[in-house]
């Protein structure tokens, strides 16, 4: 019997074949990584430092464990050259393996800024445990790093990085920190939060070039400042894996496509996770994932489920400034605002005042679970 | 009283506090929280490994 394979050992790969093994404790289950296939959770890198975790305390079970708990055959530093959906091959350091459904759980790419400098190659980005690793090494006995990257990662590590005792600048060419994904009140708030926490903004600006002299690391700004430091991290974005499924002939625009039914273009092929985009929505979160997961392994079990996303808050882990947000499904809309003594809250509300998403800040959080039953489902 | 993390999301719950805003009383113990619950910020369930115990809060 041929097994369901997975590629790729992620929160959305090992979360999947969890979910399987609470429904089908036989099926064959074959898990594909390109890494040491360790289970750990990719949200947790970015507060791991001010928690006292090193990278090797983050991973919570070893392939060995992993592969006992799931009834599964893990093949850790695989890297897959070529899918055949035809065959229903997929093929590994040149030789096939068998499937008879294949899951996509590729994970995504940091995007990479252009940047000049002879020290340009020296950045660091943080994707996985092993980057994890390295970036813990080489900020060890240092005092200072500059982020690119005001986004929710670029935030939460710029954060976190402070508690731990660095000094911080961050550098985005937005106006504000979370600037996609915060109403203006709420960012401005973040920005003087995580000032006050530290945090040296250059906002409105991009990094030109990274140059290492006998000092150490100096990044140069568009706007011609010069910034000296220890490491330079780099958060900017991520962008779905396709090239895999492109090369197999799968349809791919920003993440591999899929239909509620988590499938692909190619029969027998599905797709979740950071890779996917799931009738036209690429939602790199947890909460997503999770639900994306539990349908998946209800239709590989035999029960075709298609996946349903209720409003999906995502909590920003800044505790400077702890934040809320569930972006509004629908553009067509303004903010509402009602400021409270230690909080804000924002309400993203249609003409007839019909709540389309929120966001919320410090003390306001506390209004999460009553906003998102309030919230609309994604797609239901 | 004790605080539990979720190893995925890294929601905390503090026994001591619980979950007021979800209907779970301030000093409801982890052993007491219903089956069925699951972890406010990604949905894990309860049942599942990822629930570790992160330590004791001091009395």
């Amino acid at each position: 019997m041929d097994p369901v394979l997975i590629i790729g050992s992620g929160l959305a790969g090992y979360t999947v074949a969890r979910e399987l093994r609470k429904l089908d404790q036989f099926t064959p289950l074959v898990i594909l990584s390109r890494d040491d296939a360790s289970f750990y959770s990719k949200p947790m890198l970015s507060n791991a430092l001010a928690a006292g975790k090193a990278a090797a305390q983050i991973a919570s079970a070893a392939a060995e464990q992993m592969a006992v708990q799931l009834k599964a055959r893990i093949i850790a530093g695989a890297e897959v050259e070529a899918i055949d959906t035809g065959r229903r091959t997929v093929q590994v350091a040149g030789a096939p393996i068998r499937y008879a459904k294949l899951v996509l759980a590729l994970g995504a790419d940091p995007i990479e800024l252009a940047l000049q400098g002879d020290a340009a190659h020296e950045v660091l980005r943080v994707n996985d445990l092993a980057a994890y690793a390295s970036f813990r090494a080489a900020i060890e006995g240092k005092q200072s790093v500059v982020l690119l990257g005001a986004g929710l990662i670029g935030c939460e590590f710029a954060n976190d990085l402070l508690a731990a005792g660095y000094r911080v600048a961050v550098i985005d060419p937005a106006q504000r920190p979370l600037g996609r994904l915060l109403p203006e009140a709420v960012a401005e708030r973040l920005q003087h939060a995580l000032a006050a926490a530290g945090v040296s903004w250059h906002l409105g600006t991009t990094a030109r070039a990274v140059k290492r002299d006998a000092a150490g690391l100096h990044v140069e700004l568009a706007d011609g400042t010069m910034l000296k430091t220890d490491v330079v991290l780099s958060a900017i974005g991520l962008r779905p894996r396709v090239r895999l499924a492109q090369r197999a002939g799968l349809k791919v625009n920003r993440g591999i496509v899929t239909d509620r039914l988590l499938q692909t273009s190619a029969a027998n092929v599905y797709a979740l996770g950071d890779c996917a985009e799931v009738d036209g929505q690429t939602l790199p979160y947890v909460l997503p994932l999770m639900q994306a997961a539990r349908a998946l392994a209800q239709t590989l079990a035999g029960t075709a489920t298609p996946v349903t996303y209720s409003a999906m808050p995502v909590v920003v882990k800044t505790p400077a400034l702890p934040l809320v947000v569930c972006p509004p499904a629908a553009l067509a809309g303004s903010w509402k605002l009602n400021p409270e003594a230690d909080g804000i809250e924002a309400r993203f509300e249609d003409a007839s005042g019909k709540l389309l998403g929120f966001a919320l800040a410090g003390t306001s959080i506390s209004r999460k679970q009553a906003l998102t039953k309030l919230a609309p489902a994604v797609f239901s | 009283m004790k605080t539990w993390q979720c190893v995925v999301c890294g929601f905390i719950y503090d026994e001591a506090r619980g979950m007021p805003e979800d209907g779970v009383a301030a000093g409801t113990r982890w052993e007491d929280i219903p089956a069925d619950w699951s972890c406010p910020d990604c949905g894990v369930a309860k049942a599942d490994f990822e629930m570790v115990e992160a330590g004791s809060v001091a009395a």
